[in-house]
């Protein structure tokens, strides 16, 4: 839908205000910047799973004539910076002191003239290896032969990381006692995969030993907790610590954490006196940055014979890598996991989350995830679909016979989360209303009766984002409130400063969006800066979903103390009492004689001017706001995925797949679809063919784009979106946030719609990716009824 | 991105002179032509020649398509692109539009050639079983002059042609023969990906016979595309389900695939089967048609 | 080695090594960062520029191999002030979010249009098979090339 003829002010479709750089070419991401005298950094990295570091000799390196240093972790150990703190309160290597740990571990970081050279040096550091035992498989972590892989932790003598639990183990028990049916899963695993942001992670640090100021330009998706980290591990005061996160090609989770190669380039820079340029090549970017998932669950589901769902108990193992690098709340270990009651009504949930060492790459948060919220959504929706098929009733029936009920809003799970608002039913009859969902039906009755094979797929999520209250919800003690900042100009223009940072989602046309609601100024007059923190508020940056949710409601809480504080300028200027005085987007005039107000653009002039102004008002139109949530936010959605599978070679075709979300109020419905259709060939591609997979040996086998595969356009169906709109109550906006939706609610709706059209041969689960050799398994493999 | 170890490089402007400088550069020095193939083992360092012989200047004299002497003759560098837009060819063999159509992605097939593809001889490459399935046969130039080999003879395994130190293909030749029907059959995991099993497939009929046969597959025999077995259980008789099921048996049997990211050893033979069925379904309909 | 090409119509020279790769002899030796790059195994897209009018991964092209041809990239596409309707079409229909693939995305649609003013979805989606983009689930990237030809006559500032 072409969006040419809107120009909104306030919410609605409008065209970006960021695109013209990038139509042209002229985006400044890390890779494009380039300052006087700049080096270029590589990190060699291990290939092995697991060994002993017997020596390393970087002499050869150090005599290459383009070569300018060469660091090692024995280098990094006397300053204290071989090991970092990650954002899960672990340590994680920086360069490998004592040992590698996983396969691609950072070892040694060159710094060269150019990049080229920087190549050419890492093959002659000579690294002497002395190998270990490894372990990949999480489910083996535990065993009492296993290799203790954190040796370097005092007091470790497993894999173990934590044990974590929510919900009421007792009465779960008793539930499943009583209850006619239970139905208990085999392992459901959801694979380790990877967000693949079309960019990889870099950095540019240019330290200055005059000034003592340290910038660091970084593809990060949090850049004021990255520079308050920095400062609180590499000992550099934080006031002269600047993170810019420039232009950012895609962050998807990926772009959180502190990686290596950012500390090294620091390092770098200091050691050398230039700034360091250091960009991980694909192959890093998939086998040692932060992945996703790679979580084992087993599950059993608790209903009557009626199809009333009365309870749900989950058992995961999580496997966290060689260093527990994931970026969640501190309180909570295993994310959000805990909202695996999902969109339903329950009498009774419990889950455990065990946390475990392998010899793989550290991470497990990213990717969409909403914290955990795509594990737990799948887990349900696969388990409700279970359930139906072992009840013989339609899944769609299943799922509204239990949803939770619009009047039972807000509503508190069995797992302590307060879902905010909610009309559940009203959005999966969209969905089917929109999918055909009877006429689906009957084609795939006469396609099944000529031995074709098509798969109708459903799934309705409940997300849980837009992190948090302070008191529950901290990064490495971080409190996740954000704040804002507005200023009105003489002229009437305004400058927004916020807290999180933008990888595509639309920020500068979005929050501007938010002041022209609030204020009635065009969002083409409101710059939005982001992404420096000299130049913005304190924030704990972009992912889970939380960039309108908590920045959002900062800036509608700023628009209206610029507002209100008009209010006072105006009143001096009407000479009347404030409280005479009436609000139209845009003016403050006085009640009854409408002709007699001023504009926005009038007052910040006069707040500039020499109006005398009221006891107790400054001058100037400005105001900032730090946002505490009061709680979560809460969208949902209802989607459908239609698929036909080629049962000769297993192929897999998704011919349709519609999604209908309810992320409260749309600030920009063109970006809010854009952000859905993102998410949705995400899901798909975890699906159907996305998988970080490992040999024995703790190889890599998927670090490249030739076997870490992301859909293309010809993988993809034409998206079918609807809406509805169930306002936040609690959010100033109303806007409950959208970004992970799609991934967090498609994934599901695909393996349903795989194991419906599959159902013939009796197949009951596909694990995923559901890959054409895991399809025609199936097939081979089902256990006709 | 990882980037090539330093070579050498020239650019030969003449089919001699590129074979003069293979001989006095000696085994170190590579041909590059659409560099599809070489460059991306030489940025992951698989691949490090001294030097690189660009021949890209030859384009006007390799790059053709052209009928003569009941064949069609395909210059070596002719670029995939061309080959899948070919009337010609696909009036005459329409498997090489079915392969074409899934070879890799549409900017590579701007680049990458023919000549390119049957050298680096790649186990899922597809050209080569597209060839060997149409009777198509190589020419191969040296200092001394050309020679001409059958497919068999110049894939010889992963990786390995016929062509020798100082020698280049620089033409294919496909045989017109009348009444043929042609097909290819392939199964990937996404677009742009190798084949995890493919099957061509070509049937020439005199009257409701089949008189000759040609069934190659890619990516499951490591060693080699043909399935002579299945090609003769073809032939002398009218081209039927059956027949296509027992052809396809033979060829599954006659495959060794390796178990990998891909796919089970197993599920390969299975598609093997499978494809080969499907690929004689379609060449049959179309000779039948012609 | 010296290597010369014309890019975006205009002669241009610069010194580079024989295995400097296209995408790095543009975005380095000529400053045109537009072009980018997002793999090591010629599977992405990113780096796609037109070589003699036609889309190539320019990461997989050696520079030295594009000398004395004609490569445009995505600063090539504005002429006189005037964008190209690709790269309207794209702000239009939303067709870009982070802007990493756009650049390639661009070139190959103008490429297409070139050869095909009125493609089918299918055609469109063909066309770009060979260009990865993570963010916008390719919808809206096809109805930014369908408003492109639609709109070939129109070109704004």
């Amino acid at each position: 839908m072409a969006v040419a003829d809107e120009r909104p002010i306030g919410f609605g479709r409008m065209k970006r205000k960021e695109d013209p750089r990038f139509i042209r070419g002229q985006g400044n991401y890390v890779d494009d910047i380039r300052l006087p005298g700049m080096l270029y950094g590589a990190a060699l990295r291990s290939p092995l799973a697991h060994a002993r570091i017997v020596s390393i000799d970087t002499s050869a390196a150090l005599q290459h004539p383009k070569v300018r240093a060469v660091i090692t972790g024995k280098d990094l150990e006397g300053h204290g910076l071989a090991w970092m703190p990650t954002l899960s309160a672990d340590t994680q290597a920086v360069l490998a002191t004592d040992k590698v740990r996983f396969q691609g571990q950072e070892v040694a970081f060159v710094v060269a003239d150019d990049h080229y050279a920087a190549r050419d040096a890492l093959e002659l550091i000579d690294v002497e290896y002395d190998p270990l035992p490894v372990v990949v498989d999480p489910r083996k972590a535990l065993d009492p032969d296993a290799p203790v892989i954190r040796d370097d932790k005092e007091g470790q003598t497993d894999n173990h990381i934590f044990d974590w639990q929510a919900g009421d183990e007792a009465e779960a028990e008793r539930v499943f006692a009583d209850a006619d049916v239970v139905v208990v899963t085999q392992e459901i695993p959801y694979q380790r995969v990877h967000p693949c942001p079309l960019e990889t992670c870099g950095a540019v640090a240019d330290y200055d030993g005059v000034t003592g100021k340290l910038r660091l330009w970084c593809t990060t998706q949090a850049p004021h907790a990255h520079r308050t980290l920095y400062a609180l591990v590499a000992g550099l005061p934080e006031h002269k610590i600047q993170v810019i996160a420039p232009d950012i090609g895609g962050g998807f989770g990926n772009k959180v954490p502190i990686y290596p190669g950012y500390v090294c380039s620091i390092v770098a820079s200091i050691a050398t006196g230039k700034p360091v340029k250091w960009v991980e090549d694909r192959t890093e970017n998939l086998t040692s940055t932060g992945f996703a998932r790679d979580y084992v669950m087993r599950g059993k589901i608790a209903a009557d014979r009626d199809g009333k769902i009365r309870g749900l108990r989950v058992d995961v193992i999580a496997d966290h890598g060689a260093f527990n690098a994931a970026a969640q709340p501190t309180k909570y270990p295993a994310g959000f996991f805990h909202v695996f009651t999902g969109s339903y009504d329950l009498e009774a949930a419990y889950c455990t989350v065990r946390g475990v060492y392998t010899n793989k790459a550290p991470g497990g948060i990213a990717y969409r995830c909403s914290f955990r919220v795509t594990e737990a959504a799948y887990l349900v929706e696969r388990m409700v679909d279970l359930l139906a098929d072992e009840l013989e009733i339609d899944p769609a029936e299943l799922r509204l016979k239990n949803f939770i009920r619009a009047d039972q809003f807000p509503y508190t799970t069995k797992t302590g989360w307060t879902y905010d608002s909610g009309d559940y039913e009203t959005t999966m009859r969209e969905a089917m209303r929109i999918a055909g969902y009877e006429e689906l039906l009957r084609e795939q009755a006469e396609k099944r009766a000529r031995g074709e094979y098509m798969g109708i797929g459903m799934s309705f999520f409940t997300e849980t984002v837009g992190a948090g209250p302070r008191a529950m919800m901290d990064i490495a003690g971080l409190g996740m409130a954000d704040g804002a900042e507005l200023r009105l100009h003489p002229t009437g223009k305004a400058v927004l400063r916020i807290s999180v940072e933008t990888q595509g989602q639309g920020h500068e046309t979005t929050f501007a969006q938010i002041v022209a609601e609030e204020l009635g100024i065009p969002p083409e007059d409101v710059e939005v800066v982001h992404g420096d923190t000299d130049q913005t508020p304190f924030g704990l940056g972009t992912y889970g979903s939380r960039s309108t949710p908590v920045s959002g409601a900062a800036t509608a809480m700023v628009a209206r103390k610029v507002r209100d504080k008009a209010r006072l300028i105006a009143s001096a200027a009407l000479e009347v009492a404030p409280d005479d005085l009436e609000w139209e987007k845009g003016r403050w005039f006085v009640k009854g004689d409408p002709e007699k107000g001023q504009t926005i653009q009038e007052l910040a002039l006069a707040s500039h001017g020499s109006l005398e102004l009221p006891e107790g008002v400054e001058g100037h139109l400005d105001a900032e706001a730090v946002y505490n949530p009061p709680n979560l936010t809460y969208p949902y959605g209802a989607y459908i995925c239609v698929v036909d599978i080629d049962p000769g070679t297993g192929e897999v075709k998704v011919r349709r797949f519609v999604a209908v979300d309810d992320c409260g109020v749309r600030i920009n419905p063109m970006v809010v679809e854009g952000q859905i259709h993102g998410g949705l060939a995400e899901g798909v591609g975890i699906a159907l063919m996305q998988h970080v997979a490992f040999d024995e040996q703790g190889n890599c086998l998927s670090g490249s784009l030739m076997d870490y595969l992301v859909p293309s356009s010809m993988e993809v169906p034409d998206w079918e979106l609807g809406e509805t709109v169930t306002p936040s109550p609690h959010h100033p906006i109303g806007a409950k946030g959208v970004g992970e939706s799609a991934n967090v609610g498609s994934p599901p709706a695909v393996i349903n719609a795989v194991v419906d059209a599959l159902a013939p041969f009796g197949v009951r689960h596909v694990d995923m990716p559901a890959t054409p050799a895991r399809v025609w398994a199936a097939i081979q493999g089902g256990t006709p009824r | 991105m990882q980037v090539p170890a330093p070579f050498d490089y020239a650019r030969a402007s003449s089919i001699d002179e590129a074979l003069a400088m293979l001989e006095r550069l000696g085994p170190e020095a590579r041909l590059v032509a659409g560099g599809h193939s070489l460059l991306p083992m030489m940025k992951l360092r698989l691949a490090t020649p001294e030097h690189l012989i660009d021949i890209n200047p030859l384009e006007a004299e390799l790059g053709y398509i052209r009928e003569d002497d009941g064949e069609i003759r395909i210059g070596a560098l002719t670029r995939h692109r061309d080959i899948l837009e070919s009337e010609l060819l696909a009036r005459h063999f329409p498997i090489i539009r079915d392969a074409e159509e899934k070879i890799a992605d549409p900017p590579v097939r701007n680049r990458g050639t023919i000549g390119g593809a049957l050298c680096q001889a790649d186990p899922s490459e597809d050209l080569n079983a597209v060839c060997a399935a149409l009777g198509a046969v190589a020419v191969i130039q040296g200092r001394a002059g050309e020679r001409v080999v059958g497919m068999t003879e110049f894939h010889q395994g992963p990786y390995e042609t016929a062509v020798g130190d100082a020698e280049m293909l620089v033409e294919v030749r496909i045989p017109l023969r009348a009444h043929g029907g042609s097909a290819y059959e392939k199964v990937k995991r996404r677009a742009g990906d190798w084949a995890i099993a493919a099957a061509g497939a070509a049937l020439w009929l005199d009257g409701s016979n089949v008189t000759a046969a040609g069934i190659a597959l890619s990516a499951v025999n490591p060693r080699g595309v043909r399935s002579t077995r299945a090609e003769e259980s073809l032939i002398g008789r009218p081209p039927s389900e059956d027949g296509f099921a027992a052809a396809a048996a033979l060829a599954a049997e006659d495959c060794d695939p390796i178990g990998d990211q891909r796919g089970p050893a197993d599920y390969k033979r299975h598609l093997a089967r499978e494809l080969t069925h499907r690929a004689l379904r379609r060449a049959a309909e179309r000779a039948l048609a012609s | 080695m010296q290597i010369n090409l014309t890019v975006n119509g205009e002669q241009r020279s610069a010194e580079a090594e024989p295995r400097t790769l296209l995408v790095h002899f543009l975005r380095e030796q000529l400053g045109l960062t537009g072009t980018h790059w997002g793999c090591d195994t010629s599977n992405c897209g990113a780096c796609v520029v037109l070589l003699d009018g036609a889309p190539v991964k320019s990461c997989t092209t050696l520079a030295a191999m594009a000398e004395g041809q004609d490569v445009r990239t995505v600063e090539g596409l504005e002429r006189d002030g005037q964008l190209d309707p690709v790269q309207q079409g794209f702000v239009e229909e939303h067709g870009l979010q982070c802007g990493f693939c756009t650049p390639g995305m661009l070139l190959t649609a103008r490429a297409l249009l070139d050869a095909n003013p009125h493609p089918t979805d299918e055609e469109i989606k063909v066309a770009i098979s060979g260009q990865i983009c993570r963010c916008t689930g390719y919808k809206n990237i096809v109805a930014a090339i369908h408003w492109a030809a639609e709109h070939a006559e129109e070109v704004t500032a």
